[in-house]
């Protein structure tokens, strides 16, 4: 009857709708820190509406005390409306970009797992070149994993944003 | 119409317009324009000794008057005084504002004379806060931070003020109504919900109604009282609902929980329906969670989602105002015939009973003054119709199950965050909003010393508050955890050099009066309290007395260390 907390730890995506104004990025963000929750990434940026921003965030962990989250932050003044896309159908992307040290005997198959990946190069130095890929997570670091023996110098990655499928 | 007016005028103007009738504050340079403006007002101001005083004196003003309470303290060290208070009311949910003054805009983030991020220091513990960078946007904020704080669950809000801004000038236009896209609380029960209640309380032979600070917030103790007796449950409460139903009526239970008494801890985890209103099942309350009311299905009212279901499953949960919910229960239940409930209820409310004559509230009195036997007293000389405030620790506690409250709002106790220090300026708050009626505050030696400047604010404006210190030379709750929990090592709770109260309370111009021995107890409250003046009652009470019943921490509540 009583408390039956689901303690399983889980990854999840939420997106939400705030009011565009300072401070509210800080008080979601807090709101985590304060639980113990690790946030893995957070993309925050405005929506057709300037008055309204959209912040997509993936936490990683209880699942009963995500239940509990998710309603406190739609207490929170600033926030309109909070969805939880973990279970549902949705989109997902990311942006990364890569560093990779570009030997000159590794510079064919760089660029072999550039094409592959349907990625891009954006910038091209003497000992580096600078990759861009999109993609889901999954997609993301199965490239930097092959890369990954070729030497990563660096990479900037935004973090998921998504949107709901549409009903077919 | 619209006319040019000063941010400091126009903080003012909104005041006046919330019905705002008393501000409590401490000044500072950050507000000295807004203080110019409110010597030219007819607004009154009470200068507290501190500014943790003035929070807690606009929150104890909250809980006394059901209004906002206003505080008004100014940047840097002035902020950082208020936080201990702002998070009192926070975790009690009192409608307080908090106007703090913050350097000129163009020095934030500079690390600038008196400046600190009070909105990031706070922003954990308000309801919700404003930094206004702009003249043109106060007006709107404020307005906006009353009605925040007011509406759904009530809450302390902030709003940070730059000096600039309080002397910048703009048209002002006065707002009527406040809208947010983004805040709109549940006042109305789903209806479909409340048949599901009527249901289980057919089908319920052993019924408990458990009512907390919601109840009292709501304005909602009449209805409360209407539907208990209506159904013949026994009513319980937590710490901070106690007077939302009346302890004089015989269905009452006494307090629930960790301090609570035996039979509302037994009828609480024997009860097989427990209507729950205005509560938020705080550990202090529940014990051991998983063996939290193991045979009750549990009906929950209360106007904040997330309180529902959050350490308690539930089987009919309503998110709705307590005092609108319980009110249209009553009207279904006036329609529907219940039948004689008596007998119905005969032999739950004889195992109360029971209860009640085996394991009661006692102590016993020998040469030394006993703490409960002072609370005890004071009740009855003032009919149990003071307004008593309270410390924190064994005195707070003694307060809570010795004194017996009728009416809400005559309790005013920092529940949530327990926060010595709380009972004295929250007693000037009190005050203040009752003028003519009788305010105690009972405290310990120790939690008196955290606010006893305020003694100062009571002289300053006539305000004849009683103070009853349980005097034992120690940090007495802690004290009592050393003594059960940790063999008796009293760890650096021996309050060994207090002041002569007595002499204390003279020094500010007050009356002081002493008690050490049982017989002298009577007579030393029936003086004190008579008097018009403020006064300090110093009772030399056992040193040792524990508080029991106890639930220690993490057992289930009927498992209670009695006397």
């Amino acid at each position: 009857m009583n408390n039956n907390n689901n303690h399983a730890s889980k990854r999840h995506i939420l997106s939400m709708l705030v009011d565009n104004q300072p401070g509210v990025l800080s008080r979601v963000a807090g709101f985590f820190a304060g639980r113990g929750f690790n946030i893995d990434s957070l993309c925050v940026s405005a929506t057709t509406d300037p008055l309204v921003s959209r912040i997509t965030l993936v936490a990683d962990g209880d699942m009963g005390i995500l239940e509990q989250i998710k309603k406190q932050l739609n207490k929170l003044i600033n926030v309109i409306k909070v969805m939880d896309f973990t279970d549902t159908d949705h989109v997902q992307r990311e942006t990364a970009l890569v560093k990779v040290r570009a030997k000159p005997e590794n510079r064919a198959e760089i660029l072999r797992m550039t094409d592959i990946f349907r990625s891009r190069v954006v910038d091209v130095g003497t000992e580096y070149y600078t990759l861009e890929v999109t993609g889901d997570e999954g997609k993301i670091n199965a490239f930097l994993k092959l890369l990954n023996p070729m030497g990563i110098k660096e990479v900037a990655r935004t973090g998921a944003v998504a949107l709901a499928r549409e009903k077919k | 119409m619209h006319i040019k007016l000063k941010g400091s005028q126009i903080i003012i103007e909104i005041l006046r317009e919330e019905g705002v009738d008393a501000i409590f504050g401490y000044p500072g340079g950050a507000v000295i324009d807004i203080y110019d403006q409110l010597a030219k007002s007819e607004l009154r101001h009470i200068t507290t000794r501190h500014e943790q005083a003035a929070v807690h004196a606009a929150d104890g003003y909250a809980r006394a008057s059901g209004k906002v309470g206003v505080c008004l303290v100014t940047s840097g060290p002035g902020a950082t005084n208020t936080v201990s208070g702002i998070a009192s009311a926070y975790m009690d949910s009192i409608p307080v504002v908090v106007l703090t003054g913050q350097v000129p805009t163009g020095l934030i983030g500079n690390d600038a004379f008196q400046e600190v991020d009070i909105v990031g220091i706070t922003r954990p513990c308000t309801k919700h806060n404003y930094l206004v960078k702009r003249v043109e946007d106060l007006g709107r904020t404020l307005k906006e931070a009353f009605h925040i704080a007011r509406s759904g669950r009530p809450g302390p809000v902030l709003v940070d003020i730059p000096k600039d801004v309080m002397q910048a000038t703009t048209l002002y236009r006065p707002i009527k109504e406040v809208q947010l896209k983004s805040y709109r609380p549940t006042y109305e029960p789903n209806a479909k919900q409340l048949p599901k209640v009527l249901e289980l309380i057919e089908e319920a032979r052993k019924p408990v109604v458990f009512a907390g600070g919601g109840v009292i917030l709501s304005k909602g103790a009449k209805e409360l009282t209407a539907f208990a007796r209506k159904i013949k449950a026994p009513v319980t409460s937590s710490l901070m609902g106690l007077g939302a139903f009346p302890a004089s009526d015989p269905l009452w239970l006494g307090m629930i929980g960790m301090h609570g008494t035996y039979r509302a801890n037994m009828a609480s985890s024997q009860c097989d329906l427990m209507i729950a209103v205005g509560v938020r099942f705080d550990d202090r309350v529940t014990g051991r969670v998983d063996a939290f009311a193991p045979h009750a299905r549990i009906v929950h009212i209360d106007i904040d989602p997330t309180s529902i279901r959050k350490n308690i499953q539930v089987s009919v949960p309503i998110v709705g105002d307590c005092r609108i919910t319980l009110h249209k229960l009553n009207s279904l239940l006036a329609k529907e015939d219940q039948g004689d409930l008596g007998d119905l209820r005969a032999p739950w409310l004889k195992q109360i009973e029971a209860w009640k004559a085996t394991k009661p509230l006692k102590y016993g009195q020998k040469e030394a003054i006993k703490p409960q036997f002072v609370v005890e007293k004071l009740w009855e000389l003032t009919k149990g119709r003071a307004i008593v405030t309270t410390e924190v620790g064994q005195n707070q506690m003694w307060a809570a199950q010795y004194y017996h409250f009728d009416h809400p709002n005559h309790f005013i106790t920092s529940g949530g965050l327990g926060c010595m220090g709380f009972g004295l300026p929250a007693a000037i708050g009190a005050q203040i909003a009752s003028p003519g009626k009788l305010v105690v505050d009972v405290a310990g030696d120790g939690s008196i010393q955290m606010n006893i400047q305020e003694m100062a604010t009571l002289m300053q404006y006539k305000l004849p508050v009683k103070v009853v210190i349980l005097n034992n030379g120690y940090l007495g709750m802690v004290r009592q955890w050393q003594q059960l929990f940790y063999d008796g090592c009293y760890a650096c709770t021996q309050l060994i050099e207090s002041p002569d109260f007595i002499k204390l309370a003279e020094a500010y111009g007050a009356v002081g009066l002493r008690a050490t021995k049982p017989e002298e107890v009577e007579k030393t409250l029936e003086e004190g309290l008579a008097s018009s003046k403020a006064v300090i009652m110093d009772f030399a009470v056992e040193r040792e007395e524990c508080v029991y019943p106890m639930v220690p921490s993490g057992k289930p509540i009927t498992e209670m260390l009695l006397v």
